[in-house]
């Protein structure tokens, strides 16, 4: 614990709680976490999250745990994967899933949201280019069901296919029969999940204190 | 003194009940109080049950015709005629949306009851009718509550209990406890004058009328369509609370019957324990009966009539059972309901759950509208009313005023420890949402007056409150609703996406709070719902059914199903059958997508080179706009079965409705739609018939009287004794014209056999899916085609290319196909069309005639013969 309590004042500190948004507190527990799961190391791979047991039944486990390996959770910009992540990447993909302040404006309340949507979106887009497409969809579909034994693959396409037609009906209106829907735009997403209350979907309460040792 | 009775019935307007009464109303009035609780029956009419008995066994002098037995019947008789009158009320109030659009229907329902206890009133010059507290805790609170419990969004319920259980139980005792003080203060301070009430007393009064009623919110609630954490936190208190304050109300009972010197801290500890096992061991005892109802439903498969049964039975025993044990039956019965859903919606039949379904909405419906009138009617009664200015408008303040206190308190606690903060104006609506109803009331009543001096003011006070609350609170609530902007609820129902997309939040959240090391209610959930799919599912759900339970599973099946209706009604708006028999129906989604598809698909395509290689032009013309049913049979084979039943009963429901489709065998244990062979075979040969008629009667209208040949003139005999049945059909529209008359459809039967067109659209028309009739079909295939017409066909349409051939250009044959989109905008013609061309196809097959010549025989023959 001592070793603990001497990292509290630590500047680096200073720097993630700016850019994160995270209490000191906060990131002291998250940072307990992360050397937990990384053995100690500096950095995680992707075998460490592998690891975590209560991730093992979660269907679209490999989708989650790309998104910390993605670029473009980092900073605008970003592009590719990596094959490592420090403690400030796994911080900052963490911020994600934090809960806004309280005292908004409605513009810094969409922004928020659009950005945290972002997030979801790259996470099924996983060519970044800029679509969701079918394929991509059918993939996303597919691992959701996954775990449900008694649906086969088969199934799981079908209903992207008609996920998908129910979407290019929506955000497109009526459609020629030889006009082409590639994909679901980040616009349509957004429109599309409109009605989502994000506040309740994307947060995550961080404790302050520290449960790790009651998590596997 | 006679008019109760005719009170009644001029409500029912029943003419027919008129003559029991106007012979009883001299027994009926002496019994008039007898009407649901024997034992609530006033003094003076002790005497009557002897009397008529005696009258009743000593008429025996000679052999009666008809005997008048109105004691025999009368309890029920009355009952029955309350809940006529209850319905009936309902209606009236329902027919005018404009009244029921300002004012809640719960409103209206109590005035209801003061006019009708208004009417009583005069005739009887006493309240005879009332709300008793047995009959509403034993026979009209149960079902309300097990509906609510039916109904509840589970996940919502759960996910939002933490803050629903502190604004039930804290925010109750603050309600009752504040409310009993103040007054208590009051009555000091010397504001109500000279009373006999004691601090307990006081207390017991608070939290009688401390907790917010269910029926009431409920009804005033889901008129308003507020978005829905707000409804659940108004609801689910408003259900959870029940509980506490009987709870409360026991306990303050003993207390006071006690007296104040006994009690000690023993005593209050004791009430507090008393409170905990009571709240906690109704809901256990409940989720007992909820495991019991789930358990029992997965073994009724053969008794599917009197599954419904269980669940009520069941429910109801939860509710008695608790009420044995005194502990609390309204949240016994209530997570009864919650508990039960899952499992027997999943493990009962299809039918089954709706039944339950309605069954349940109309109990909980027609009770909570006996409620509201008899709250009304209660109203009317000169002994109750003990008037107190000070004790009611107190009341009416404090009981405000504390519940804006409490629900802003509450919430301030609660928004630091919330995900979402409850908003400043859903608190406004929550305050005001606290409706007082029928469990006050029932609960005032049932005080005891010997050690409650006040009571009658306890009552009316009660009332006041009720009617306060639910009249003008329900009637500003809308406005104010809309005033303060309140978010509403959406309208809409989830679309798949957002249904996948839920899923994908959902566990995103859990794997993030994995990942993170935080324990959250996310982690908590899915540690629960593993369990719940490792065991509970295993132990309570039918094999069969624990297959098809996935969420994003159930909404892709509801939207099937939706598509398939679409389809069906599609095909049938155009007045085909030609879809059905289609083996590899036109999806323009293949087409839009084919690209992708090849790759990944290979199978589809290549039914869709087939499909585009031998497709119609009709295919072409209307691809349906969704994806088609045959798609899914390839793609789903687990479906296939509920697909062939879907598709099947799609046919009976929107194909035949031929009058003799049902007939009804009478049997008590199975409801079968009748599938016997020969009647849906009639049937459909009828339809073909219809369709063929008027498809002629409209071709009649376009060709000239001048060009019928001979086999027209077959045709015309043939059709002239049914001549008036035909104009019959051409009147009637859509699915009536399949009800012509009996005695023409024997013929219709029985014609073909003399005309030989009429069997070429019969075989034609076999598009039906039902391999039933289709043995009885192929025997005519050989001589579908007479050779000798044919060629006499042929022959008519070359050789002679005169006159008549040259108004018939047009619909030559191989003008036929082309034309065929043109002619869209009749019905008839257009399943003419239609049902033509698997005909077409299926003699390609038999390959009669080989490919070259473009104009296959039967389209000339037919249209040779119609001309």
């Amino acid at each position: 614990m001592g070793a603990l309590q001497s990292l509290h004042g630590r500047p680096e500190y200073l720097d993630l709680a700016e850019k994160t948004g995270f209490s000191f507190e906060q990131i002291r527990v998250l940072h307990e976490r992360f050397k937990q799961l990384s053995h100690n190391e500096e950095t995680l791979r992707r075998s460490h999250f592998n690891e975590i047991p209560d991730l093992a039944c979660n269907p679209i486990r490999a989708q989650i745990i790309e998104a910390f390996f993605d670029r473009r959770n980092y900073h605008q910009n970003g592009e590719g994967t990596v094959e490592e992540i420090g403690f400030e990447e796994f911080l900052v993909v963490m911020s994600h899933f934090r809960p806004p302040s309280l005292h908004m404006t409605e513009e810094q309340r969409e922004n928020v949201r659009r950005e945290k949507l972002r997030f979801v979106f790259n996470m099924h887009d996983t060519d970044n280019d800029g679509t969701i497409t079918l394929e991509e969809y059918r993939h996303v579909v597919e691992e959701l069901l996954s775990r449900s034994g008694a649906l086969e693959k088969e199934t799981a396409k079908s209903i992207a296919d008609a996920a998908m037609l129910e979407v290019a009906s929506i955000s497109m209106g009526h459609m020629e029969p030889d006009e082409f829907y590639e994909g679901i735009t980040f616009e349509h997403f957004l429109k599309l999940l409109d009605g989502f209350e994000i506040e309740s979907r994307m947060n995550i309460r961080f404790l302050n204190m520290d449960t790790s040792t009651l998590c596997k | 003194m006679r008019r109760p009775g005719y009170v009644l019935l001029w409500l029912s307007g029943s003419v027919l009940l008129m003559c029991p009464v106007s012979g009883v109303t001299r027994v009926k009035d002496k019994a008039t109080a007898t009407h649901q609780e024997p034992h609530l029956r006033p003094p003076e009419s002790k005497s009557s049950p002897n009397e008529t008995e005696h009258a009743h066994g000593s008429g025996v002098t000679e052999v009666p015709i008809v005997n008048f037995k109105w004691h025999h019947v009368e309890e029920p008789y009355l009952i029955a005629l309350w809940i006529l009158v209850a319905g009936l009320a309902k209606l009236v109030i329902e027919a005018n949306h404009h009244v029921t659009s300002v004012i809640p229907e719960s409103g209206l329902l109590i005035c209801f009851g003061f006019i009708l206890g208004g009417m009583i009133w005069g005739a009887d010059k006493l309240q005879t009718f009332k709300l008793t507290p047995t009959v509403f805790f034993l026979f009209l609170l149960p079902q309300v509550i097990l509906d609510a419990g039916y109904a509840m969004p589970n996940k919502l319920f759960f996910s939002n209990l933490g803050a629903i259980l502190v604004y039930a139980i804290i925010g109750t005792c603050w309600n009752a406890a504040s409310l009993g003080l103040s007054l208590w203060g009051c009555h000091k301070g010397g504001a109500m004058g000279d009373l006999d009430i004691g601090l307990l007393q006081y207390l017991l009064f608070g939290s009688l009328i401390a907790a917010v009623d269910p029926v009431a919110v409920i009804a005033v609630f889901e008129q308003v369509h507020v978005n829905e954490v707000l409804f659940i936190m108004v609801f689910g208190e408003s259900l959870l609370n029940d509980g506490v304050t009987v709870v409360l109300f026991n306990v303050f009972d003993a207390f006071v019957s006690l007296g104040g010197s006994q009690i000690d801290a023993v005593e209050i500890i004791k009430g507090i324990v008393s409170f905990f096992v009571v709240a906690f061991g109704g809901s256990l005892l409940g989720f007992v009966f909820g495991l019991l109802i789930s358990l029992l439903t997965r073994y009724t498969k053969n008794i599917q009539i009197i599954e419904p049964g269980f669940v009520f039975v069941l429910g109801y025993l939860s509710y008695l059972t608790a009420e044995m044990l005194s502990l609390s039956a309204i949240l016994s019965v209530l997570f009864c309901g919650i508990c039960c859903q899952k499992y027997i919606n999943a493990n009962m039949d299809e039918k089954s759950v709706t039944t339950v379904r309605y069954v349940m909405k109309v109990l909980a419906n027609g009770s909570e509208t006996i409620i509201f009138v008899f709250l009304g009617i209660s109203a009317i009664d000169k002994s109750i009313w003990v008037w107190n200015t000070g004790f009611i408008l107190l009341t009416l303040l404090f009981i405000f005023v504390y519940r804006i206190i409490g629900v802003f308190f509450l919430t301030w606690i609660l928004n630091k420890f919330r995900l979402v903060p409850i908003g400043f104006i859903d608190q406004v609506i929550m305050s005001y949402g606290g409706l007082r109803g029928a469990v006050a009331y029932g609960l005032a009543v049932m005080l005891d007056d010997s050690k409650i001096k006040e009571k009658n003011l306890m009552i009316s006070t009660t009332l006041i409150v009720v009617y306060f609350t639910v009249i003008l609170q329900g009637i500003t609530m809308k406005p104010l609703v809309t005033w303060l902007k309140v978010k509403r609820a959406k309208v809409s129902e989830l679309t798949l996406i957002e249904k996948v997309q839920n899923k994908v939040f959902d566990h995103l959240l859990v794997a993030i709070e994995d990942i993170s090391g935080q324990i959250g209610h996310n982690n908590m959930r899915d540690k629960w719902k593993n369990f719940e799919d490792k065991w509970m599912t295993w132990l309570l759900m039918k094999p069969s059914a624990r297959k098809n339970r996935d969420h994003v599973f159930n909404v892709f099946h509801q939207l099937n199903l939706k598509d398939a209706m679409s389809y069906v009604a599609e095909g049938e708006r155009r007045g085909s059958l030609e879809f059905i028999r289609n083996d590899t129906a036109y999806v323009d989604f293949k087409k839009k997508l084919g690209d992708e598809f090849s790759e990944v698909m290979p199978d589809i395509m290549a039914d869709m080179s087939d499909d585009r290689g031998a497709g119609t032009d009709m295919r072409r013309r209307d691809p349906v706009p969704s994806v088609s049913l045959d798609m899914h049979d390839q793609t789903m084979k687990g479906m296939r079965e509920t697909e062939g039943i879907n598709t099947h009963h799609l046919l009976q429901q929107h194909l035949y409705k031929g009058r003799k489709q049902h007939r009804h065998r009478y049997s008590r244990s199975h409801f079968n739609v009748n599938e016997d062979e020969n009647e849906v075979q009639e049937i459909f040969q009828r339809t073909m018939r219809t369709r063929l008629e008027s498809f002629k009667s409209a071709k009649m209208g376009v060709a000239p009287p001048k060009t019928i040949s001979k086999h027209s003139k077959r045709e015309q005999q043939q059709k002239m004794p049914n001549g008036k049945s035909l104009d019959k059909s051409k009147s009637h529209s859509g699915d009536e014209d399949f009800e012509f008359s009996e005695g023409d459809s024997a013929s219709g039967y029985d014609a073909p056999g003399t005309s030989i067109p009429m069997r070429v659209t019969y075989r034609a028309g076999a598009g039906i899916e039902n391999p039933a009739f289709m043995p009885d079909m192929d025997p005519m295939a050989p001589m579908q085609i007479p050779p000798w017409l044919a060629e006499a066909e042929l022959d008519s349409s070359m050789v002679a290319p005169s006159q008549r051939a040259q108004v018939r250009l047009p619909w030559t044959p191989s003008n036929l196909r082309r034309l065929a989109p043109l002619r869209i905008s009749t019905r008839s013609t257009d399943s003419f069309m239609l049902a033509d061309t698997p005909a077409r196809q299926q003699r390609g097959n038999d390959d009669l005639p080989p490919p070259p010549p473009p104009p296959p025989p039967p389209p000339s023959d037919r249209d040779g013969g119609h001309m």
